[in-house]
């Protein structure tokens, strides 16, 4: 076929005219967004369940073991999806208006930042007999129980520690020193996320006291950059900076890296895996997650969220899930069923560590620009992120 | 009754065929409208409309408390883009490997295309192109994932290397073990239309420049590669964009420092909703691949394709 010059140009205009009034259509679907939820007043007793619950999780946070009986129970059938990281967790919670999921089994670093940003609602800690068995320091901890509200129930926590490969790392380490040192360049590797700045300011924090840290998650400027240099100096000694937990276990197989920052779930596997490999918390202390479950603002589903709430607090279900993960639970009748599941288990994940094992951990929370005490100068989530990219370049 | 129904429907029914078929002659722009309306839709909505929404959206930022979009116009996405040595790094680096990829797979590829196409018997021939796209065969990721046990520090490369003496080489999660996966990977889209090119040379061609007096040299420079080259641009085309809108290999064999402009783009969108920086660094390889087309045509890759 044949096109003289002035159909031509008439396609054409016709395709931008097309294109545009696509582009205007989705602009008009995309501003009226709904305003953040915030929940009338608080439900009394649970009402009848909806069928069905759909949750976003850590990998491994709704295994079989505990959700088949819950379903069997309730006849809440769980979707599960699953999140590499805090960032990818909130991201999926405000998708597409925040009504896809009614529950997130967020970290404290992502907590304030769902509470403030409006996408979840305060619970009512009554309708879950177990929470008054938590440790009390995670009963109201300030990632989410925000001016007495409380939103959602702490579910577990655990260290990030450092993990070695016995037959290569002689002595063995006892700081985070051996991962900023050149001593082993080539064979370190660190979680790909920035809230890893957060490990450097706690290093900082011990061997160069004159920056004045005390939080590392409430970092000024200059003490932010303070960190974000000794990130940069180090990046010549990793090897790769892992973004599953799979990987970083490759790394240690495979002899690509011998030394590196961890969670007890990758120890536990390569130790099953007989790999030569030990952790433990170094001198300076370690920083570490504490999770809850969330219910989203605009839950579909919240009778089925409660009563999983109430499902994972109770001893059994914290044990099996303590063991299966490698973590400590948060409710303290879980000890003796994580014995009859493993012997020893209940010493071996802290569940019955005193008080000062807890306090000596530097839990995950947001960096925001309020600082603690009053002052509103400290360097946010944002500006973490981009120094995060720059430092991996 | 259903009998004479039956007879009298035929040709009702092929006299209008026979009508639309008439009107349909004589109107030529309505059947190019017929032919072309389903594929120009396809086009105009899902590919040019996509395109606009990814420069408009370029334009917007994020409220970094909410999360929520701001549909209001700023350069600043492009102006930390330019501003920030980060991403000129990451688009540099992305740039670099693939024009490393793409020089390193034309030269692989073309004294095997060479061989393939004009020497080897029928039978082998066969036999070699079913070889080239056997890898196609298996998932991309599969592949990737089999260097990474190649390339590993206690790998297999390093127990070769080793036993054959020649100690072990490091080069693992790194960028050159990125150079090496992304070669290996997009091999077989180089080598086919090279292949093509090479066999379209008539033989008398390189006869006759035999005959005149021309050595092999010669006759590769003056006469074979003229007309290859379209065939190695179109082949580029494949390996240079493959590279360029690349993320997985940079995530599974890339070391520190690897990231690609994919892996910030992915970041961007995923992890830290940042929906309108991750357009305007998409912007990046989109002009870069424009650029590269504009030359690649004037090299005539289009009609190697």
């Amino acid at each position: 076929m044949r096109f003289d010059r002035s159909s031509r140009r008439a396609a054409g205009g016709a395709v931008i005219v097309t294109a545009l009034a696509v582009v205007v259509a989705a602009c008009g679907g995309s501003s009226s967004s709904s305003s953040g939820g915030s929940s009338s007043s608080l439900p009394t007793k649970i009402g009848p369940g909806e069928g069905q619950l759909n949750v976003v999780a850590w990998e491994g946070y709704t295994q079989p073991q505990w959700v088949k009986p819950f379903e069997k129970q309730t006849g809440c059938q769980v979707h599960a999806k699953y999140a590499g990281s805090s960032d990818e967790m909130v991201t999926l919670m405000r998708q597409g208006g925040g009504s896809q999921y009614d529950m997130v089994s967020a970290s404290g670093d992502a907590s304030l930042r769902l509470i403030r940003g409006g996408d979840v609602q305060p619970v009512n800690v009554k309708l879950i007999p177990d929470w008054k068995n938590f440790i009390p320091q995670l009963q109201s901890p300030s990632h989410n129980t925000v001016d007495g509200k409380h939103y959602g129930v702490s579910l577990q926590w655990g260290p990030n520690t450092l993990l070695y490969n016995t037959q290569k790392v002689t002595p063995a380490p006892t700081s985070w020193s051996a991962i900023y040192s050149p001593k082993y360049k080539g064979e370190v590797t660190v979680p790909d996320n920035p809230i890893q700045i957060a490990d450097a300011a706690l290093y900082l924090s011990k061997t160069q006291p004159s920056l004045g840290i005390s939080d590392p998650y409430e970092l000024s400027e200059s003490q932010l950059n303070a960190a974000v240099n000794l990130l940069k100096q180090q990046r010549p000694l990793i090897k790769k900076y892992w973004a599953l937990a799979s990987d970083e276990i490759d790394l240690f197989k495979n002899g690509d890296a011998v030394i590196g920052a961890s969670w007890p779930y990758q120890t536990n596997t390569l130790q099953g895996a007989k790999a030569p490999v030990k952790d433990l918390i170094p001198k300076e202390g370690a920083t570490g997650w504490a999770d809850t479950w969330m219910l989203s603002a605009h839950a579909k589903h919240p009778n089925c969220a409660y009563m999983w709430m109430k499902w994972v607090s109770t001893p059994k279900v914290q044990a099996q899930q303590a063991i299966s993960f490698g973590e400590t639970p948060a409710n303290t009748k879980a000890c003796p069923f994580m014995d009859k599941i493993q012997k020893g288990a209940c010493a071996q994940y802290h569940a019955n560590a005193p008080a000062a094992y807890f306090n000596s951990i530097k839990f995950w929370k947001t960096p925001v620009k309020e600082c603690g005490n009053g002052k509103t100068d400290c360097t946010d989530y944002t500006e973490w992120q981009q120094k995060w990219t720059e430092i991996k370049g | 009754v259903e009998a004479s129904s039956f007879a009298a429907g035929p040709p009702a029914r092929s006299s209008a065929r026979i009508r639309a078929s008439a009107a349909l002659f004589r109107r030529p722009w309505l059947r190019a409208v017929m032919l072309l309306s389903a594929p120009g839709a396809w086009f105009v909505l899902i590919y040019l409309a996509a395109l606009v929404v990814l420069f408009l959206s370029s334009l917007w930022s994020v409220d970094s408390f909410t999360g929520k979009l701001v549909h209001t116009w700023t350069f600043d996405n492009f102006k930390t883009l330019f501003s920030d040595p980060t991403y000129r790094t990451i688009a540099l680096r992305t740039t670099g490997i693939a024009a490393a990829v793409t020089v390193t797979d034309a030269i692989l590829a073309f004294p095997f295309a060479f061989y393939a196409a004009r020497l080897a018997p029928r039978r082998l021939q066969t036999a070699l192109f079913v070889a080239v796209l056997i890898p196609l065969w298996t998932s991309y990721l599969v592949r990737v994932y089999a260097w990474r046990l190649i390339l590993a520090k206690d790998g297999i490369l390093n127990w070769f290397l080793d036993h054959i003496g020649l100690g072990s080489v490091n080069v693992a999660y790194s960028n050159t073990a990125m150079w090496i996966v992304f070669s290996y990977i997009w091999l077989p889209f180089m080598i086919l239309p090279v292949w093509s090119a090479i066999e379209r040379v008539p033989d008398s061609y390189l006869e006759a420049s035999a005959d005149l007096g021309a050595r092999g040299w010669h006759t590769f420079r003056r006469v074979l590669w003229p007309q290859v080259l379209p065939g190695i641009v179109a082949g580029s085309i494949f390996t240079f964009s493959l590279t360029l809108g690349d993320f997985i290999t940079p995530t599974l064999v890339g070391g520190a420092g690897s990231d690609f402009i994919g892996n910030v783009v992915y970041r961007s969108v995923g992890v830290s909703n940042n929906v309108p920086f991750a357009a305007a660094f998409a912007v990046v390889p989109v002009v870069v691949m424009g650029i590269y087309l504009l030359g690649a045509r004037r090299l005539g890759a289009f009609e190697a394709l």
